[in-house]
């Protein structure tokens, strides 16, 4: 039923698009069909695939990297009272700069290298983990820790069967919501200072005003990270929540 | 006669004072002394908020913070404990909680005859939620009793359970001191239960709390009868009107 629910509107939203299309102006709306064709191309002559491949890598090296710098900073903070003064600040105001200013300080700072890009892409999605984790690691159940310590339950233990479940609907929920917002920055960097991946392809498209192409981008690599969230972390989630 | 053999644990508690940032202290025990005897139940009575918590939390060795002693080292006696709202881990399954309050290199034992006694078996491999409340219990002194303590102390243990489950997980406890010697101090406020089941009642007085007496059943659990539970409340509600309800 839920699924139909969404083919539904998936065709509806086509047919529009199909019928706006008809009206407007080829070259700033073209119709679906045109879009798929530019995608079918592309792919073809495997642009498409290394350019979607290459965008991927970045969003992967870098969401790998914030969730577990973030996951890490985040208990921290929900743990210990004096990292939360000493690293609120901070926190608040890497939260609070546009991705913007990151990445081109980052370019600045690093040149116009890989590392920078994954760097900057990383420290625009780590504030929001470590948020996300805080609020997980203050809200422990105190009888559960009473528990664990009058049962002498050893760190490792504690860790992976008292500390790590209670954070897990957390850590989906940041991964989940990190993922996209990861790869939305990564298209603003690879725009800014690469010469390859899905923002280069979408920025070298737009210069040429091939809309058609920029659509089809999108469309494509919209797809990929939709298609992670429904076959990886959705299961994810459903696998955690399995007790409940 | 359970009172001739050497006291397993000695708790005193001369004095238990919380203090917060902000707020006056809190006098939570003053004077508290009792031994904990092998194969004995003894029942911790007293008005609800009287500081048993707290006693039990200095018992079990996680409160360090008060004057008094514990002797022996309350770590080193093998104390397991039954908490009154279960507190097994709901993501993990009912056998899986049973063996992570083991240590590490008694995980792996065989088990099948204590979740059988306790008609656990057919639930090992179920989560917590699967369970009613009674049942969870069941769960939580199955966890206790698989460490093989020679203390088991029980909060509130039938709280909130109906008859047919508290008489069960009861018997159950009476069966644990009778079969394997171990000493169980079980916190109430129900006097009946106590009545029913105790070797020996510890009076409390309300806040700060004081021992108001150490009272020894001397008639054995199979014959306490109607007549005899109905005298010795009788006799205590008059000895002790602030702690035992007529």
């Amino acid at each position: 039923m839920a699924l139909i629910a969404r083919l539904v509107s998936l065709a509806v939203l086509l047919a529009l698009w199909q019928g706006v299309s008809v009206y407007a102006d080829v070259r700033t709306l073209p119709a679906p069909s045109a879009v798929f064709a530019f995608i079918l191309r592309e792919a073809e002559s495997g642009n498409l695939l290394f350019n979607v491949g290459v965008t991927l890598a970045r969003v992967g090296v870098s969401f790998v990297i914030a969730m577990s710098l973030g996951v890490l900073l985040g208990i921290a903070l929900g743990r210990s009272k004096l990292a939360d003064r000493l690293l609120d600040t901070p926190l608040l105001v890497v939260l609070n700069t546009p991705a913007l200013v990151v990445t081109v300080l980052a370019y600045v700072w690093l040149g116009l290298t890989e590392t920078a890009a994954i760097v900057a892409v990383a420290i625009n999605k780590l504030p929001n983990v470590a948020v996300i984790m805080r609020e997980g690691a203050r809200g422990l159940d105190p009888g559960l820790e009473e528990m664990a310590r009058t049962y002498r339950f050893d760190r490792r233990t504690w860790i992976a069967h008292v500390l790590l479940p209670q954070l897990q609907p957390f850590m989906v929920a940041a991964a989940r919501s990190g993922i996209s917002l990861a790869w939305k920055i990564v298209l603003v960097v690879e725009l800014l200072g690469r010469p390859n991946g899905v923002g280069f392809a979408i920025n070298y498209y737009f210069t040429l005003f091939d809309v058609t192409a920029v659509i089809g981008y999108s469309v494509v690599f919209m797809s990929v990270m939709l298609a992670i969230d429904a076959l990886i972390l959705q299961p994810l989630d459903a696998h955690v929540r399995r007790w409940r | 006669m359970p009172a001739a053999a050497p006291a397993l644990l000695t708790v005193r508690v001369d004095r238990k004072v919380y203090r917060r940032a902000r707020t006056e202290p809190v006098e939570a025990v003053r004077g508290l002394t009792f031994s904990l005897q092998p194969a004995e139940i003894t029942c911790l009575i007293g008005p609800s908020g009287a500081g048993k918590t707290t006693t039990l939390r200095i018992l079990l060795g996680l409160d360090h913070d008060f004057e008094g002693a514990v002797t022996p080292d309350p770590n080193a006696v093998g104390i397991a404990m039954v908490f009154q709202d279960p507190r097994l881990l709901p993501w993990r399954t009912i056998e899986q909680n049973v063996r992570l309050g083991l240590p590490r290199e008694r995980r792996g034992r065989d088990l099948d005859g204590l979740f059988e006694s306790l008609a656990l078996t057919p639930w090992r491999g179920r989560f917590p939620g699967a369970l009613s409340l009674g049942m969870q219990r069941r769960v939580a002194l199955a966890r206790a009793l698989a460490l093989e303590p020679r203390i088991l102390v029980l909060d509130e243990p039938f709280v909130s359970l109906d008859d047919t489950a508290a008489a069960g997980l009861r018997g159950l406890v009476v069966e644990t001191v009778a079969r394997r010697g171990t000493s169980i101090l079980m916190v109430t406020h129900n006097v009946a239960e106590a009545l029913e089941i105790a070797d020996r009642l510890l009076l409390v007085s309300a806040r700060p709390a004081s021992l108001l007496a150490n009272v020894p059943l001397d008639r054995p659990r199979g014959r306490r009868d109607r007549a005899f539970l109905e005298a010795t409340r009788a006799d205590l509600a008059a000895r002790f009107p602030g702690v035992i309800a007529q």
